[in-house]
């Protein structure tokens, strides 16, 4: 991740209305991974509106987080095709096994979990994502070795 | 002059698009998409090319689209010269170098795996692929470039009469264009079906200075990926449409609302914007006429009220996504006070279809009332998941069965409109698909969501499943819904955990009516249709869970225990070994035993009981009682 990233490539191409919210929270985001308090300051402050302002539209938004996340990005998916083959039990596993609950990080930093509500993989469900890797139709068991080879690697 | 340009260039495409389906080299199509890629393509690719390289074999690979049957995914099709495309499903990187081997070195046609040919008549008994029962009964309008074409080529695209409805559109009068759309009869694929014209026809005629269409590609019903499929299979047919669409409505901009959790659709969006600047089908003058429009991507963040069309304009404008009241509607006061058409992928993507082959030839499809073809993701329990497309009227019980192959085990239920419809049982199978149908049956047809149930699903954890998503996304504006929805799983939570007494169903009816009457927006007044069309249609069900204690699908986690059948056990010991909580004991070859106050129903040792080859099925899940 690009941790040098300056305001001015965030902003690069945005005109600073309103309508900019939204789109520099994510380029915020995407440069340091999360929503600092010095960048919301940062943002208010771009926009001309109130820090309060910004916290309003970015705790909206199920995107935006406030804490670093960790290194790894464990996504279960729980669409209503998941939830219906076991998405729910994926979800149980990757708790029991990281020992944190979803929306939570690892207390070693290494991995977020997070609950999603339809990553469009139905077809294939139950469905798990580690960072940009997608793991299909998976049961218990295989998750369990997804999480081991993951862990070790 | 543009015009002249846009020839020359369909000219260069078309011959390039002939080069490539007739090549004198082999050609390797890769379906591409997010399910294709979550099946392992991106590795299947990688092998190929790889592979080839290895050894110095000649050919061409293309990366295409998904063509539907995602559960075929991995699909990999292989183009020998002066022969058809062949098409091979749940293609592994192995396979694949297998795959190349034959056809490439041995100049032979394996026949396992193989699923038919893309060509006119039956080959050297090859089937083809578009008699698969998948795909046989389907009608692909909207998808008929999904899975054939590059969606990253633009040539692709114009080599299949791409545009050509937009080079039609803007040498008409809007006024006539829009009555095409009214001819066809097309109605909003989002879900609540309003008549498109109509729509549009309100917007053209409130006075403005400018006005605006949005493209609603913020798909957030579980289950549901259409949208996805379609935008990442043929981004320019969504564009074309949007070109249509604003050429008519009068707009200068349009917007793709599309939500991040799609980054590949995002991926094929942006060069496709590109190209299409390119080739000035973007900008001032498009095509040499007055008409100026240019598209921007707008990407979500999360939030799934910002489908409904006032939150939407709200996410965009930079504010919570929070809906208003409508009246007035956005088509007269929408973005940033302006007119504001919002439309869905789907019935964009159909405009260029449309205006190219005639309303007459669209409207041949459908029924009286709800005309063309839909596109529905078929999923949950049936064999044969995937997208597909077939005419409103359809059946569900042809769509399950002969398009979807049955299931498994006993049918229990279909679920149709994500958490705004309801959950259908057996006497709905010959239900015609169309808007005022599933209507009538108490759920919506929706944007195109079908979860099939079989009786291993629990209807009311199916009902609280819903109620939990649409409570956890409600804005929390109005009342009925924020507090009415959370009620409503707090019931929900009780019944499925056995505590339930008969007055919360009479509770259950009363609170979902008074959300439907009281919500502000489509969201809220949905929200209770998943339990009000459960309660009505499986009421035994909730029965079971609140008088007997039962859950009869043996799903509810308090109400149900894991068994071993000692007959069956044959001590294999791998149950002992997977459990994670020390719950299940026993030496080798003889039958263990599980101890239910350790047990946390994990399921581990009911799936290494059935899956592994040692072990039986000696492990079961049963209701208590």
């Amino acid at each position: 991740m690009a941790l040098s990233r300056s305001w001015k490539d965030i902003t690069r191409g945005l005109g600073g209305e309103h309508s900019d919210l939204v789109p520099v929270l994510q380029r915020t985001q995407a440069a340091y991974g999360f929503l600092a308090p010095s960048a919301i300051g940062r943002i208010a402050r771009w926009l001309k509106v109130s820090e309060s302002e910004v916290y309003g539209v970015a705790t909206f938004y199920a995107q935006f987080r406030f804490t670093p996340p960790g290194r790894h990005h464990l996504r279960v998916c729980l669409g209503t095709a998941c939830h219906v083959k076991g998405g729910e039990q994926m979800l149980d596993l990757a708790t029991r096994k990281l020992g944190v609950r979803a929306g939570d990080t690892t207390a070693d930093g290494e991995y977020d979990l997070e609950r999603v509500a339809c990553l469009g993989c139905c077809a294939l469900a139950p469905v798990v994502v580690i960072d940009d890797r997608t793991y299909a139709q998976m049961n218990v068991l295989k998750l369990q070795g997804v999480l081991d080879g993951h862990h070790e690697s | 002059m543009a015009t002249t340009s846009l020839d020359d260039r369909r000219r260069a495409a078309a011959a390039k698009w002939q080069a490539l389906s007739a090549s004198a080299r082999p050609v390797i199509y890769v379906g591409m998409g997010s399910c294709g890629l979550a099946a392992g393509a991106g590795d299947v690719l990688a092998a190929i090319a790889e592979h080839l390289q290895q050894h110095r074999l000649a050919a061409d690979i293309v990366s295409v689209g998904c063509i539907g049957p995602c559960y075929l995914e991995p699909l990999v099709d292989v183009q020998m010269p002066g022969r058809p495309r062949i098409s091979y499903s749940n293609v592994t990187a192995d396979l694949a170098r297998r795959l190349v081997d034959s056809f490439l070195v041995r100049g032979e046609v394996p026949k396992s795996h193989l699923v038919g040919h893309f060509g006119e008549a039956a080959h050297d008994g090859v089937p083809r692929f578009f008699d698969h029962p998948m795909l046989k009964s389907q009608v692909r309008i909207v998808l008929r470039n999904c899975g054939i074409i590059d969606p990253a080529d633009i040539d692709h695209y114009l080599a299949r009469d791409g545009y050509r409805a937009l080079e039609r559109a803007v040498s008409m009068k809007c006024a006539d264009v829009l009555d095409l759309v009214r001819r066809a009869g097309l109605r909003g694929r989002g879900g609540a079906g309003f008549p498109t014209w109509r729509k549009w026809l309100t917007c053209r005629e409130t006075p403005a200075d400018r006005r605006y269409l949005i493209c609603n590609a913020d798909e957030g019903d579980p289950g549901a990926f259409m949208n996805r499929s379609l935008i990442e299979g043929d981004p320019h047919a969504l564009l074309e449409g949007m070109l249509i669409a604003g050429y008519v409505i009068g707009a200068t901009k349009g917007y793709v609302y599309i939500r991040a959790e799609y980054p590949l659709a995002i991926e094929r969006l942006r060069p496709a914007l590109a190209a299409m600047r390119d080739l000035r089908l973007l900008g001032d003058r498009i095509l040499g006429t007055d008409f100026s429009f240019d598209i921007t991507i707008k990407e979500g963040a999360g939030a799934f009220v910002c489908g409904e069309e006032t939150a939407l304009i709200a996410s965009i404008e930079g504010r919570r996504g929070m809906p208003r009241t409508r009246p007035p509607f956005p088509a007269v006061e929408g973005l940033w006070g302006q007119p504001t058409i919002i439309n869905n992928v789907e019935t964009l993507a159909t405009l260029p279809h449309i205006v190219r082959n005639g309303p007459e030839w669209y409207a041949q499809y459908g029924t009286e009332s709800s005309k063309g073809t839909k596109t529905f993701s078929l999923v949950g329990k049936v064999r044969r998941t995937g997208l597909i497309e077939v005419p409103l009227g359809t059946t569900l019980r042809k769509v399950i069965y002969d398009i979807g192959g049955g299931m498994a085990k006993e049918f229990r239920a279909v679920q149709t409109g994500g958490p705004s419809g309801g959950c259908l049982g057996e006497e709905f199978l010959d239900t015609p698909i169309d808007y005022e149908n599933l209507a009538a049956a108490g759920s919506i047809m929706g944007s195109g969501g079908l979860i099939v149930l079989d009786r291993n699903t629990c209807i009311v954890d199916t009902a609280k499943y819903f109620l939990s998503f649409t409570q956890a996304e409600s804005c929390g504006k109005c009342v009925p819904c924020r507090v009415g929805t959370r009620h409503l799983v707090d019931i929900l939570d009780r019944i499925c955990a056995g505590r339930g007494e008969l007055a919360d169903l009479d509770r259950l009816e009363r609170l979902g009516r008074a959300i439907k009457g009281g919500a502000l927006c489509g969201l809220g007044q949905t929200a209770p249709n998943p339990v009000l069309s459960s309660l009505k249609y499986f009421r035994g069900e909730f029965l079971s869970h609140i008088v007997d204690r039962r859950c009869p699908a043996a799903v509810c986690r308090d109400l149900v225990v894991y068994r071993i059948i000692k007959d069956k056990c044959t001590g294999c010991q791998r149950c002992v070994q997977v459990c994670p909580t020390q719950a299940i004991v026993g030496p080798r070859s003889e039958p263990h035993n599980l101890d239910e106050s350790k047990c946390i129903k994990c399921r581990s040792c009911y799936e290494i009981c059935r899956f592994d080859a040692i072990a039986g099925d000696a492990i079961v899940i049963e209701s208590r009682g």
